[in-house]
């Protein structure tokens, strides 16, 4: 009886093409806001938000990235922590070369360098489709990689091999860097999260969002009506890893501080898939719930043995850990296929008719 | 025109100059492009009776191999410990078919994939929970495999063979053969290809899907055993190996998804190709181009035949 | 094939028939080793409904495939708007005004019925990807003015209680009409319909039939259709191609068709 619409008459269709068209959905988003922005830096431990919600909403974004093209145009890819690279790298030249540059502004940018890359990894999807275009995907993931190894150029000759974050700071905050608290860092990941998010639910909702969820559904269908699949693959491809760079570029100078190739490898592109598949496909919710899933539960398991006293060691835990995640992305295509995102409709279908079961 | 040079002229000099050191190198991308060939054999086995492309392959390989160094370390004499891994694989073959594939009938072939990579996530932490984690080596001598190596004049120089990428080669031969008669020669194996060629019509002639998904996931077990004990005597047995096992993946491009000698010839093109690639060329890169060569010769291969080597082209339909 | 070029006439129920719109010219299209389509020529006037009938695997939907651009016939030409066309990609075709349905309804599974009739505007729609990125001005404009014409299709084909659902929870009789709503948003000036009643109870047919005629009278659409129902056919069609093994046998009003002889004997020749 509480999340109901009746009585919410649209009288036009600019109300009805709204993204939340329902009032109670627009106050809990503003009240999922509130807690983001207000609530949790003020009352969030530093560990809280520094090793959950930080990389939670890290994870998520670059869920969103591979929803746009996994979800919702139906190219299935396995370079997603690649082009996350590609954004970490891209920004941490442009620190070196415009060391004065507000860092938002070049995080931002950092993701159009992703973008190049991922469309020229997606012109094989206009002739390749399905588990022949995950190969391509896996090319690009392979070679990235040894870019990011053999061509010293990108983490400026370092001995080390790894790209270090510089401080940096922004509306007179330091932002970036060891010295950056650990509140106004999660500020800026939040705020940057939020405004893609909605970028990409513009895009969604609109008519390249359509032509990507056509392709997706029957590609012949969609061009014999019109669509250029060059257009609408290539779109989600720029789109997909642009998201998916920023999130990289995030993950660096937002979180890790240091990065080498191995936060870009091969597992990491298989997380966020899982991350997507979890939160389910076609599902921007369902991003941000697969992410907290998947980031979540191996902390919970994590705490779990000290909770109760029982003393596992650290591998074990571990290895719990992959065949629980394992287990459970079966059990999830076997029982919902649609994912979390599929649950959380439910509930909420389920609410609007309470208490009455019918 | 250095460039030019020594793209196209100087690594055929070396070539010409030193052949037998070519050979050596012709060899040793035989024997990896073998053990390709036997990783995508396992995926074409499953492709065939069931449309799933079994992501987790590479780890069964790993899998098997651990559970039988696993039983030999437990103090299982190795011959035992064999049985006893190839009794895993059956476990691992039923439970997959009862508890997954069962549950998923009718599902899109993408769900089914992704359920593979789930699955593969669970036989690594369940391999390194049972048999734990380190790096363990292969008990090639206690299982009666050869180890030494012979020198082979040949072409003005030497060719040193390894006595165990000889019986890997014999072994990967035995193997396709032995698939080969299984399919074309007994009753469960005519069932087989009738799955292949179509679900519906194999289940109105009575055949169980659910028995013969069993029997290919056990076969495909079978052949990810062989395949770890190769592999893991050339170099250790860890789950960092599923790494190289993805490589079975270019190899079923050029092949094909569902050709068991397309298997074979793309494992032994990707093998050579590449070995000959990072010798020759690699240095020009700065090394280390093994770990993307396979993957974008199949997507240059796939630009312009994406049906694979053996496929047939594609009319689309509406 | 020599006949004179079909000239303008009135039909019997006052709709007024144009000149020649589209004319196959000797199209033959070949498989491999297999020839679907055998040296077929026919024309398509201005305002009509025309029907292309035959036995299965007569060629019937290769020559909708031919049409409209996914298939590229290896001889013979196609006239479209007094234009002779060059091997053009489906897209193209959509962009001329050719728009169409399927045998085997080919509707996007997971998009609501709404969504599926405006993917049938896209052509239509022209705003670029900043404004797309913003959703607001210009790109929420047009959207909303395309969501006008959209419910206009819906409120023409009665299925406005259906908006919000996803097609693929449709029964088939209703997804075939979402299909034609699709193929009608695009405000077609030549809307080809493969078999819109396959596989529909006589009330679904008679409602189907209605829409048809409906579209070409108040729209002034021209249709070619495929379909198996001969009744349907004589009581929709203004003429009528036959084909079988990809070959023509016959051409005319419906009437005349009906007493051709080898039409009788390739399709025909059961009593009805």
């Amino acid at each position: 009886m509480i999340y109901r619409e009746a009585g919410q008459f649209k009288t036009s269709y600019r109300q009805d093409a709204a993204i939340f068209p329902i009032l109670q959905d627009r106050i809990a988003i503003w009240f999922y806001l509130f807690v983001a922005f207000i609530v949790i830096p003020t009352f969030g431990s530093d560990f809280f938000i520094n090793s959950m919600m930080i990389p939670f909403l890290i994870f998520a974004m670059a869920s969103i990235g591979l929803n746009v093209l996994t979800g919702y145009t139906g190219q299935i890819s396995l370079g997603t922590g690649a082009f996350m690279g590609v954004g970490a790298y891209a920004c941490y030249k442009l620190t070196t070369y415009f060391p004065e540059t507000n860092i938002i502004i070049l995080v931002l940018l950092s993701g159009f360098f992703a973008a190049g890359i991922g469309m020229i990894f997606g012109l094989p999807s206009l002739r390749i489709k399905g588990f022949y275009l995950v190969v391509t995907t896996l090319a690009a993931q392979f070679f990235l990689e040894w870019c990011f190894i053999r061509v010293p150029w990108l983490y400026n000759y370092n001995a080390s091999g790894a790209i270090e974050v510089p401080q940096r700071e922004a509306f007179g905050l330091i932002v970036t860097g060891p010295s950056a608290s650990p509140s106004v860092r999660y500020l800026v990941v939040l705020s940057i999260v939020v405004f893609l998010t909605w970028i990409v639910s513009n895009l969604i909702h609109g008519r390249i969002g359509r032509t990507w969820m056509m392709i997706r559904d029957m590609d012949i269908a969609a061009e014999l009506i019109g669509v250029r699949p060059l257009y609408a693959k290539l779109s989600a491809f720029a789109v997909s890893s642009y998201v998916a760079g920023v999130a990289g570029a995030m993950l660096v100078f937002f979180w890790l501080g240091a990065a080498e190739v191995e936060s870009f490898d091969v597992n990491h592109s298989f997380l966020i898939l899982f991350m997507v598949i979890i939160g389910g496909l076609g599902s921007l919710v369902g991003s941000f719930l697969g992410a907290a899933f998947i980031w979540m539960l191996p902390i919970i398991i994590r705490a779990v043995p000290k909770m109760t006293g029982l003393d596992i060691n650290a591998s074990t835990v571990e290895q719990l850990n992959f065949m629980i995640i394992g287990a459970l992305i079966i059990v999830f295509l076997i029982i919902e296929p649609h994912g979390l995102a599929r649950l959380w409709a439910i509930a909420k279908q389920k609410l609007r008719i309470w208490p009455f079961p019918h | 025109m250095d460039l030019l040079y020594n793209i196209f002229i100087d690594p055929f000099a070396q070539m010409a100059a030193t052949p037998d050191f070519l050979l050596q190198v012709l060899w040793e991308g035989f024997v990896t492009g073998t053990l390709y060939a036997l990783i995508a054999l396992g995926y074409v086995l499953i492709f065939k009776a069931s449309g799933v492309f079994n992501f987790a392959q590479g780890i069964m390989v790993v899998f098997a191999a651990l559970s039988l160094v696993g039983f030999y370390e437990a103090g299982v004499p190795a011959y035992l410990a064999l049985i006893m891994a190839l009794g895993v694989m059956g476990v691992m073959a039923i439970g997959v078919e009862r508890l997954v594939l069962r549950h998923m009938v009718n599902q899109p072939e993408i769900i089914l994939f992704m359920a593979t990579i789930g699955l593969s996530y669970f036989l690594i932490g369940a391999g390194e929970l049972i048999f734990g984690g380190e790096t363990k080596s292969m008990i090639t001598q206690e299982l009666g495999l050869p180890t030494g190596s012979t020198v082979v004049d040949v072409a003005g120089g030497i060719v040193i063979l390894q006595h165990i990428d000889v019986a890997a080669a014999v072994i990967a031969a035995i193997l396709v053969a032995a698939l080969a008669f299984f399919f074309s020669k007994t009753r469960i194996g005519r069932a087989l290809r009738a799955v292949a060629d179509d679900h519906q019509a194999a289940l109105s002639v009575g055949i169980s899907l659910n028995q013969i998904w069993a029997v290919v996931w056990f076969a495909a077990g079978i052949v990810a055993l062989a395949t770890g004990i190769m592999w893991g005597a050339r170099s250790d047995v860890s789950f960092a190996l599923q790494i190289v096992a993805l490589k079975a993946l270019p190899v079923l491009i050029l092949g094909g998804f569902t050709s068991i000698p397309g298997a074979i010839i793309g494992g032994l093109i990707i093998g050579v190709g590449e070995k000959i690639f990072e010798v020759y060329w690699g240095g020009l890169l700065g090394g280390g181009v093994e770990g993307w060569f396979a993957y974008v010769i199949a997507l240059i291969f796939l630009l312009f035949r994406p049906q694979g080597l053996f496929g047939e082209k594609i009319i689309e339909r509406i | 094939m020599n006949a004179a070029a079909p000239q303008p006439y009135t039909t019997e129920d006052g709709r007024e028939i144009g000149g020649v719109l589209m004319e196959m010219k000797n199209i033959t299209l070949k498989f491999g080793g297999v020839t679907a389509i055998k040296g077929i020529s026919f024309d398509i006037q201005e305002g009509e409904i025309r029907a292309i009938i035959g036995p299965n695997g007569a060629g019937k939907t290769s020559m909708l495939n031919v049409i409209n651009g996914f298939y590229h016939p290896q001889e013979g030409e196609i006239v479209f708007r007094g234009e002779t066309r060059s091997r053009m990609r489906p897209y193209e075709a959509a962009k001329q005004g050719i728009s169409r349905t399927f045998q085997n309804v080919a509707l996007f599974q997971g998009m609501t019925t709404l969504d599926n009739i405006m993917a049938g505007r896209t052509l239509k729609m022209h705003r670029n990807f900043l404004w797309q990125l913003l959703r607001y001005g210009p790109a929420l404009d047009e959207e909303i003015e395309h969501r006008r014409k959209v419910e206009e299709v819906i409120d023409f084909l009665e299925i406005e209680h259906i908006r919000r659902t996803p097609v693929g929870q449709l029964p088939y009789g209703l997804q075939k009409r979402v299909e034609l709503g699709r193929a009608l948003a695009a405000e077609p000036s030549l809307l080809l319909l493969d078999e819109p009643m396959a596989g529909m109870n006589v009330e679904e047919k008679e409602d189907m039939s209605r829409f048809i005629l409906d579209v070409n009278e108040q729209m002034g659409t021209t249709i070619a259709l495929i379909e198996h129902d001969m009744g349907v056919v004589m009581d929709l069609a203004d003429r009528v191609v036959v084909l079988d093994y990809g070959k023509k046998i016959a051409d005319g009003p419906p009437g005349e068709v009906q007493s051709n002889q080898d039409v009788i004997d390739a399709y025909l020749g059961v009593p009805h």
